[in-house]
């Protein structure tokens, strides 16, 4: 049978400084109409440039397809011109791609009107009027309210979720036979995901289109995908029908991907396994098995052989695997790189007194002006956070969760005192730390520290790795000589996993995950009792965020650290918490420990949350009933009276809508503020 | 929109307030004395103790002023000392003369500053980019003045194809204005094409790698429209604000070009009048310069607006 599209040997090399970059080596893979084909792998597996490569889409030079055919619909793409006629009829005509980052994939001066009419004129030959007509359908069918009066709207007027709608529109607008996703949800809330991913697969189950997912979330494949390609430096090491590969995985690889992320149904014992090390440089690439140098099970074996191929996995239809050894589950590991398990001990919270207590937040309110007019007059107040209560003991992990704009950075700034509070007390290690000045907050700044998302962002480009962990010692003066800060240097560099001999390296001539420990390690380094991760590994690949996770978890245990972790990912969340509270629009909805939270959510909102998280199983996933909520959080100024979740939340009354329900504590200390419970 | 403009404008007003205040002092403030520098060392107490009051300097400061804003309302002048003319007849003259040099430069400068900014753009790393991209470093390395040289002794003096210098009203003979014209509004938009093309390009490169550039190529729509259609507005934003600065550059410009090729200006006015003490033609004239470039930023601000949406102001 003819495949929609089939891919064979394909080659993408990129032309470098320091030699040839084969980001993909003969990578094969067909995709048929209406089928959902997953690529998964960590960033820089080539999953992208396999994609694009296909549309010649990738910038050339320096960029260069080799070797190789993309037959689609029976004719090779790679024999016409990268810019020709023939091939920008089948680019944005017969497929249409879904670029990761909505923020800048539209173009910001034109209006969305426009850039959706544009192709629809090019490929279906309409004109003004009728594309026109056929954007407001678009838009009606990617959800967006009103679509007439948003044709003049220009992106920066949409939230991401709403302009990643619309690019799916535009994608979908000369109804392609294909549609590439490439991590087109990575970047969003896990509610905003599930409704895209859900929206689009009702699109193109209905249209017979196919859809290659690129993504590496797991999770989300199990959900989705009916097949999997997954990919390792270039290369497919295993690809086989979705729930094939997770009942039977046989690459190491995609065994090392499922143990690195948390699931929602794991015990509190297990420990994420990282990837060991990292991926092998692409450049002048060496004929063995590319994975060896991270393979818990390589043997000497491995060493001496070539690149293994593709081999069907006997017994099973249409699973393939590029390894030496046959691998299961059950195989036993040649090389344990880390101890596989932690351990837990739940804290009894009954019996913790005051004293126990690093921060005790009471009613906190943070309120942001906004003005208007000439004369810039005070209109009305964003209530960023409005009357939050929370404690949080010594060693303990604090979780926060909650759509973006819920208020958890406002809250985590406000406690630092980056931020000034409106009202309500900060009480830090039992001093009122609410009003102090600069000057007398300073003692308290170096037993607090901050991680954030970005590791990039946060770092100055020009200063030395050395020098960027040493600055917070200097500046609150912790009382060490020159040689004593330096030999810290080293200490904290060890501490965090990075040889010390980086220390003269500056911040882009590190990995995502090496920069992120150089931020940890400055963080810790005047030894605070209190730190702030703010999404700290929303950025990382999988076994990066496991091994930054695991190198927390380590820390907290050495240095008795206590961490107020906010984080869009549920289920890292769960990992790491002890106690964990749910806010929505400014105000803390639920808050338990983690067990009760997860295993018996009761606030409507919290339960959406959870329902939204997919699991990284595919029988399940089949079976699981859910209901995913609708719409996005309100602006805080137009805040919802009565209970803020009132127009999202499918148990609401009219009581819900007038009164405001206030924080009640049940049994265990299980706070909700519902009216139904 | 409305709003924002009359907002702007009041802002522009007490901009040029200011810029009126600060001339008016320092030109009192300098040693020297107008009636003196006119009449000569010879010149009687009893003429100059006449002059200065005809000229009403024997009032006190702040009457002086008082007097000068208020004329402005009224749309006049005053008179130049130096020149015994009114000076708004006199600056007229000079304003056609140096705007017949200026504004065709300007516009020129960034019409084909900002094509070859794409072309070199567009073909970046390749031989045609490096020919224009070298040619327009030594364009920005070397001294307009010598290069207004060169061409005078070439066309001027040698082939005789142009006036050496001068300047002939439109009036009196189109052909001659237009001759007259060619080198130094060629001059001076030499002196802003290289940096308009240099700017061009980098916003250009910027633009193009970016991924709604990418977006807009998996839509399938051939280069042309990729780049004129949606790199090229994006690309002009940065090169818009460049624009605002450029106004005042050019002004000082044309001082040396005026020179160059004999033509008198409102740059060889404001030379002369500064080192006659001639008050009311230098305050006279630095209001209208200060008006023009105020003028010229508040366009630019509205064209900004309407480039970039997202500064938009509701
Ligand atoms: N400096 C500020 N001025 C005005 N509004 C702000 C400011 N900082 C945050 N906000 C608003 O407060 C709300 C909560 O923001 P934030 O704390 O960042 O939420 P989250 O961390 O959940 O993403 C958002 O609607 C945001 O727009
Ligand atoms: S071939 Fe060897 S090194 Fe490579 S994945 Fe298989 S077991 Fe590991
Ligand atoms: S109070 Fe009403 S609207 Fe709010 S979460 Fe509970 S049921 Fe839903
Ligand atoms: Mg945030």
């Amino acid at each position: 049978m003819e495949h929609l599209i089939e891919v064979r040997n394909l080659h993408t090399e990129f032309k470098q400084s320091k030699g040839i970059l084969k980001a993909v080596n003969g990578v094969s893979y067909y995709l048929d109409p209406g089928e959902i084909v997953a690529f998964v792998g960590e960033s820089g597996s080539g999953k992208s440039v396999t994609q694009y490569s296909g549309v010649q889409l990738i910038a050339s030079p320096p960029g260069k397809i080799t070797e190789g055919e993309i037959l689609f619909e029976g004719k090779n793409l790679l024999s016409y011109g990268q810019n020709s006629e023939e091939l920008r009829k089948v680019r944005g005509g017969k497929i249409g791609i879904v670029f990761q980052e909505p923020m800048s994939t539209l173009n910001p001066v034109m209006t969305i009107g426009n850039q959706l009419t544009e192709s629809v004129m090019l490929h279906l030959k309409m004109d003004k009027k009728q594309a026109m007509e056929r954007a407001v359908e678009l838009l009606k069918k990617v959800r967006i309210p009103d679509p007439e009066s948003r044709l003049k709207a220009y992106p920066h007027q949409f939230s991401g979720g709403m302009r990643q709608r619309i690019v799916i529109a535009m994608a979908l607008s000369c109804n392609p036979k294909l549609l590439i996703a490439d991590e087109a949800t990575t970047a969003l809330d896990v509610t905003t995901q599930a409704q895209i991913l859900d929206l689009m697969q009702d699109i193109v189950k209905e249209s017979n289109t196919a859809m290659v997912m690129v993504t590496h979330n797991l999770s989300i494949v199990a959900r989705y995908a009916q097949r999997v390609y997954v990919m390792y430096a270039g290369e497919i090491v295993e690809h086989g029908t979705t729930e094939e590969i997770f009942k039977n995985p046989r690459h190491p690889y995609t065994m090392g991907l499922m143990n690195a992320v948390p699931g929602l149904n794991d015990p509190k014992e297990r420990k994420l396994i990282p990837i060991h090390g990292f991926v092998t440089n692409l450049v002048d690439r060496k004929d063995e098995c590319t994975f060896r140098n991270r393979c818990p099970y390589a043997t000497a074996e491995c060493a001496e052989r070539a690149t293994p191929g593709l081999v069907k996995v006997p017994g099973e239809d249409g699973h393939f695997a590029a390894c030496h050894r046959t691998i299961t589950r059950d195989t036993k590991v040649e090389k344990h790189f880390d101890t596989m398990e932690r351990s837990y001990t739940a804290r009894d919270y009954s019996k913790l007194t005051d004293a126990d207590k690093i921060l005790d937040v009471q009613d906190l309110k943070v309120y942001f002006p906004v003005y208007k007019g000439l004369i810039r007059k005070k209109v009305a107040d964003v209530k960023a956070v409005d009357g939050v209560s929370f404690e949080v003991y010594k060693g303990e992990t604090f979780g926060l969760v909650g759509e973006s704009g819920c208020g958890k950075s406002t809250v985590a700034r406000t406690v630092l005192r980056l931020n000034d509070a409106t009202g309500g007390r900060i009480i830090f290690n039992g001093d009122d730390i609410t009003g102090l000045d600069d000057a007398k907050m300073r003692p308290y700044r170096r037993n607090m520290s901050m991680i954030f998302q970005d590791p990039y962002g946060s770092l100055d480009p020009r200063q030395r790795a050395g020098d960027i962990v040493m600055e917070p010692m200097k500046n609150f003066d912790i009382g060490l000589s020159q040689e004593q800060m330096d030999k810290r240097v080293d200490e904290l560099f060890e501490l965090v996993g990075l040889d010390p001999a980086y220390r003269e390296r500056v911040p882009h001539e590190f990995s995502g995950g090496q920069r992120q420990r150089l931020v940890i390690a400055r963080a810790i380094s005047t030894n605070p009792s209190f730190i702030v991760c703010d999404e700290a590994i929303s950025a990382l690949d999988v076994s990066i965020q496991a091994q930054v996770i695991n190198l927390l978890e380590e820390l907290q245990q050495k240095l008795g650290l206590t961490y107020l972790f906010i984080a869009h990912d549920l289920s890292v969340v769960r990992h790491i918490s002890d106690r964990v509270a749910v806010m929505y629009l400014g105000q803390m909805v639920e808050f338990a420990d983690w067990n009760s939270l997860y295993s018996n959510p009761l606030h409507p909102y919290t339960k959406s949350l959870l329902e939204a998280v997919p699991v990284p199983d595919p029988v399940l996933e089949k079976t699981r009933e859910r209901q995913i909520v609708q719409g996005e959080v309100p602006s805080p100024m137009q805040r919802p009276p009565g209970c803020a979740f009132s127009t999202r939340c499918p148990h609401a009354t009219e009581k819900c809508r007038t009164e405001m329900p206030v924080l009640r504590e049940g049994a265990d200390g299980h706070k909700v503020a519902c009216h139904m419970i | 929109m409305g709003k924002y403009v009359l907002k702007r404008l009041g802002q522009s007003l007490i901009v040029v307030f200011i810029v009126t205040v600060i001339v008016f002092g320092l030109m009192h403030m300098l040693p020297g004395d107008p009636v003196q520098i006119y009449l000569g060392d010879t010149a009687t107490e009893e003429q100059v103790e006449y002059y200065t009051k005809m000229f009403g300097l024997d009032q006190p400061l702040y009457v002086q002023y008082l007097r000068w804003i208020g004329g402005l309302f009224k749309g006049e002048m005053g008179r130049s000392i130096t020149y015994s003319l009114d000076v708004k007849e006199l600056l007229l003259r000079r304003v056609g003369c140096t705007l017949s040099v200026t504004f065709p430069a300007f516009v020129l400068a960034l019409i084909i500053g900002v094509c070859l900014g794409v072309v070199t753009a567009t073909h970046r790393g390749k031989p045609l980019d490096s020919l224009l991209t070298s040619i327009a470093n030594i364009g920005i390395a070397t001294p307009t003045f010598w290069i207004g040289m060169i061409l005078v002794y070439f066309f001027g003096l040698k082939l005789k194809w142009l006036p050496v210098q001068g300047y002939v009203p439109f009036a009196e003979s189109p052909s001659g204005f237009l001759k007259c014209l060619v080198m130094p509004v060629f001059v001076l938009t030499l002196g802003h094409l290289s940096s308009n093309t240099r700017q061009t390009r980098s916003s250009m490169l910027e633009v193009v790698s970016q991924d709604f550039i990418r977006t807009a190529r998996a839509k399938g729509l051939n280069e042309n429209t990729v780049i004129y259609k949606h790199a090229l507005r994006n690309a002009l934003i940065p090169i818009v604000t460049m624009m605002g600065g450029a106004v005042g550059g050019l002004i000082g410009g044309t001082v040396a070009i005026e020179k160059l090729f004999n033509i008198s200006g409102v740059g060889s006015l404001m030379l002369t009048a500064i080192i006659n003490k001639d008050y009311m033609v230098v305050q006279n004239v630095t209001f209208v310069i200060a008006v023009v470039v105020v003028l010229c930023n508040l366009l630019i601000d509205i064209l900004y607006g309407y480039i970039d949406p997202r500064i938009r102001v509701e």
